[in-house]
């Protein structure tokens, strides 16, 4: 067996076996179920229905409120018009009224637009006051129209509204949505490396300075190379997390669907939408999910894996590369945030670039640079791939990509030459600099 | 007597610090070979760089004829002044890795760890983890882990440290035993009374330079002072004074004896100890006459306070 395998095997057997990480591997699913049922619990549960008491001297208002009543309105309006408004005020905490909406007489509609005020102890959210200026300000369009001697009924006719289809130069009929479907994908699986990196880069980190307080290092690295035991580390570490994150995966699938079943919840974006909504958009839905799916198979779902694939072990092993030379080059953990931070830095920029540029334009100048820096492309080419991506453009990133890791590979392990035989002090860059010219 | 490794002309610099000044050894095989230095002397660098941890900036290192390379890493056992091992692995399992790093099979290794364990009494250890042990079990792991593969060259660094007296014995004994069975030990200590008792050559490496090489008898012949250490029994001490003084240069001496006779310390220079044997018998009796020979301690002081 090979020197190379047999550390593979050492460093993946000793991050298995340990107990945090039996732990997590069966903890972390459970709470992250645990969260997500909680939030969709908390969210399909009814909201107190809140009165509200409408004093309208015009007589013009109370009745476009009433017609707002329903079962799913989360506001119950009551016209009590004929009730003294200072009364009505002054009752607001005795009645349990949410507020009063006191709309005066004025000599002209149109007068109207500053006088509206609504009375509560509570502070009403902006949803509620928006939808009741808009259902006023409806109104008094109307009356106004009207006064005008303009046909309402012709106006609303010669309304246009416009819906643009998507369509490919190939003629297959696209959909709207899909673009944020291509977001979701790419941003998922940026995301899923940027937290595999911190992860798994922050194990390796600390599997190196393990071996140096327990001064073992010495010893391994009479047998092997420390090229050998740095790659091996990075790669034992990385196959452990890639079962720990496999058991998630299915650990968390398994439990959000036992959870959704046993609750009968409906966790994801489904559940704030009414059953009656749904079933009245069936039919309409039904011809939009054929579409969807088809849409879904014309992504390049190939690229969008390989790519996966591809980014996933080059970022890995290039920011890898990064911690091991960290822990070898520190004697304890707190040393190492110094260095730490030029690391996460390049890792929190590419996902809001991702986030904010490719979301906006995949093929802006700023998101095409950052799919291009060794640093940032693992993140940011992935979110650009589902859009599509020239391929001289993933040639060039990809060369960069691999070129800048056996670059770092090649720093990386001169630091973890000698930092590994290092004791007692906290180097600084310039130290680590003439590190790499031993 | 063959040569096992022989260190040639090796310089080591790190950044504008000289650890190592064309440093030359020679270690015969089968050899207990004792590196001696102060503490910053290059020792450990010299011992990193013949256990191939680092590079030489130039020189050369031959290794039972051929210079040295990648594979020789099997031949050689290496006992690290900083003991560590895997505290949370268990002691078979870590045995076993770090011999099949040395090239063994995982048959041959688990074949050799047996017959280490038996004969040092610690076959009960072999699913206990390290932090279970103490600091003198771990150790003697590490020993084990050491001489497993049979190599032809072992390295020891301070090997004694943390053992107690008994199992420092043990040690030793095994120490002699596998320099029986032939192999060649470089034995780097700062402990003056085990080089006398286990080394039969020496080297005194001091502020990166090696000051002194060879066998420990010709080392010892080469710094003796030509002293002897006498006692006489006499009436006339002023007249046995004035005719050594004559002669030889004389100062006090001090051992332990039973009769109160005059104590010496006589440096003979150039002339045979029977010219003062003569002297001292025509004036007195004598009861004690003993060549000073240096010990290593006394070497090892001399050489690096000069």
């Amino acid at each position: 067996m090979s020197i190379i395998s047999l550390i593979i095997k050492r460093e993946f057997f000793a991050k298995v076996r340990n107990k945090s990480f039996i732990v997590m591997t069966f903890l972390s699913p459970l709470l992250f179920v645990g969260i997500a049922v909680f939030v969709s619990y908390l969210s399909s549960m009814k909201a107190d229905v809140k009165q509200v008491a409408i004093h309208d001297e015009t007589g013009l208002f109370a009745k476009e409120f009433i017609a707002q009543n329903t079962e799913e309105n989360q506001y119950k309006y009551l016209d009590l018009s004929q009730i003294d408004s200072q009364y009505l005020k002054d009752s607001i905490a005795s009645n349990g009224y949410e507020g009063v909406l006191v709309i005066p007489k004025t000599a002209a509609v149109t007068d109207l637009e500053n006088k509206i005020e609504f009375i509560s102890d509570g502070s009403p959210s902006i949803s509620f006051i928006e939808n009741a200026q808009d259902i006023i300000a409806r109104k008094i369009t109307k009356i106004n129209l009207e006064n005008a001697h303009l046909d309402t009924l012709a106006i609303k006719k010669a309304q246009a509204s416009v819906n643009i289809n998507i369509a490919k130069t190939s003629g297959e009929e696209g959909l709207k949505g899909l673009n944020e479907a291509k977001i979701a994908i790419g941003g998922a699986f940026g995301y899923l490396i940027m937290m595999f990196i911190i992860i798994y880069g922050n194990m390796v980190m600390r599997s190196v300075i393990e071996e140096k307080t327990n001064r073992i290092v010495e010893i391994i690295i009479s047998s092997v190379k420390p090229f050998q035991l740095m790659i091996g580390k990075i790669i034992g570490t990385s196959l452990a997390g890639i079962l720990q994150f496999t058991i998630w995966v299915i650990i968390g699938l398994s439990l959000l669907f036992a959870a959704s079943v046993f609750f009968g919840v409906n966790i994801g974006p489904a559940a704030n939408v009414s059953p009656a909504l749904i079933e009245h958009s069936q039919t309409e839905f039904a011809g939009t999910a054929q579409l969807f799916i088809k849409e879904l198979w014309n992504l390049p779902i190939a690229s969008i894996l390989i790519g996966f694939v591809v980014y996933f072990i080059g970022g890995y092993f290039l920011y890898s590369s990064f911690y091991a030379a960290i822990g070898a080059a520190v004697d304890n953990q707190t040393d190492s945030q110094q260095f730490l931070l030029p690391v996460i830095m390049p890792l929190m920029l590419s996902v809001y670039v991702g986030f904010f540029s490719v979301v906006n334009n995949p093929n802006s100048t700023m998101a095409v640079a950052f799919s291009m820096i060794p640093l940032t492309s693992p993140i940011v080419m992935l979110m650009r791939i589902p859009f599509g991506v020239p391929w001289w453009q993933l040639a060039i990133s990809v060369t960069l990509l691999f070129g800048t890791f056996l670059l770092v590979v090649w720093f990386a392990a001169k630091i973890y030459r000698i930092g590994i035989l290092m004791y007692g002090k906290k180097p600084s860059w310039k130290e680590l600099y003439r590190w790499l010219k031993y | 007597m063959n040569t096992l490794l022989e260190v040639n002309k090796v310089v080591k610099q790190y950044g504008d610090y000289v650890a190592l000044n064309e440093v030359s050894l020679s270690v015969p095989q089968g050899s207990i070979y004792g590196l001696l230095g102060p503490n910053g002397a290059g020792k450990t660098s010299l011992i990193r760089i013949i256990n191939q941890i680092t590079m030489p900036d130039s020189g050369q290192i031959i290794l039972d004829g051929e210079k040295l390379q990648p594979k020789h890493v099997q031949y050689i056992g290496y006992l690290p002044e900083e003991r560590g091992l895997y505290q949370s692995m268990k002691v078979g399992e870590q045995c076993l890795y770090l011999a099949q790093m040395k090239g063994l099979s995982k048959v041959e290794a688990k074949k050799q760890l047996e017959y280490w364990f038996d004969r040092l009494g610690i076959q009960g250890w072999w699913n206990k983890k390290i932090q279970e042990l103490s600091k003198g079990m771990a150790q003697k792991i590490q020993f084990v882990v050491c001489v497993l593969h049979k190599p032809k060259l072992l390295i020891f660094d301070e090997p004694f440290s943390g053992f107690d007296p008994v199992n420092a014995n043990v040690i030793k004994d095994e120490i002699l035993a596998l320099r029986d069975e032939g192999a060649t030990i470089i034995f780097s200590t700062h402990r003056m009374e085990s080089v006398e008792e286990l080394c039969d050559h020496i080297a005194l490496i001091h502020k990166s330079n090696k000051l002194i090489e060879g066998k420990l008898e010709d080392v010892k012949r080469l710094h003796k002072t030509n002293s002897f250490e006498v006692g006489v029994l006499t009436d006339n001490v002023e007249g046995l004074m004035y005719d050594i003084t004559q002669k030889f240069t004389v100062s006090p001496a001090n051992f332990k004896s039973l009769n109160k006779e005059l104590k010496l310390e006589i440096q003979i220079g150039n002339s045979l100890p029977n010219e003062l044997l003569n002297l001292l018998t025509q004036r007195g009796q004598v009861t004690h006459f003993v060549e000073k020979i240096p010990s290593v301690h006394d070497i090892f002081i001399q050489t690096v306070t000069k």
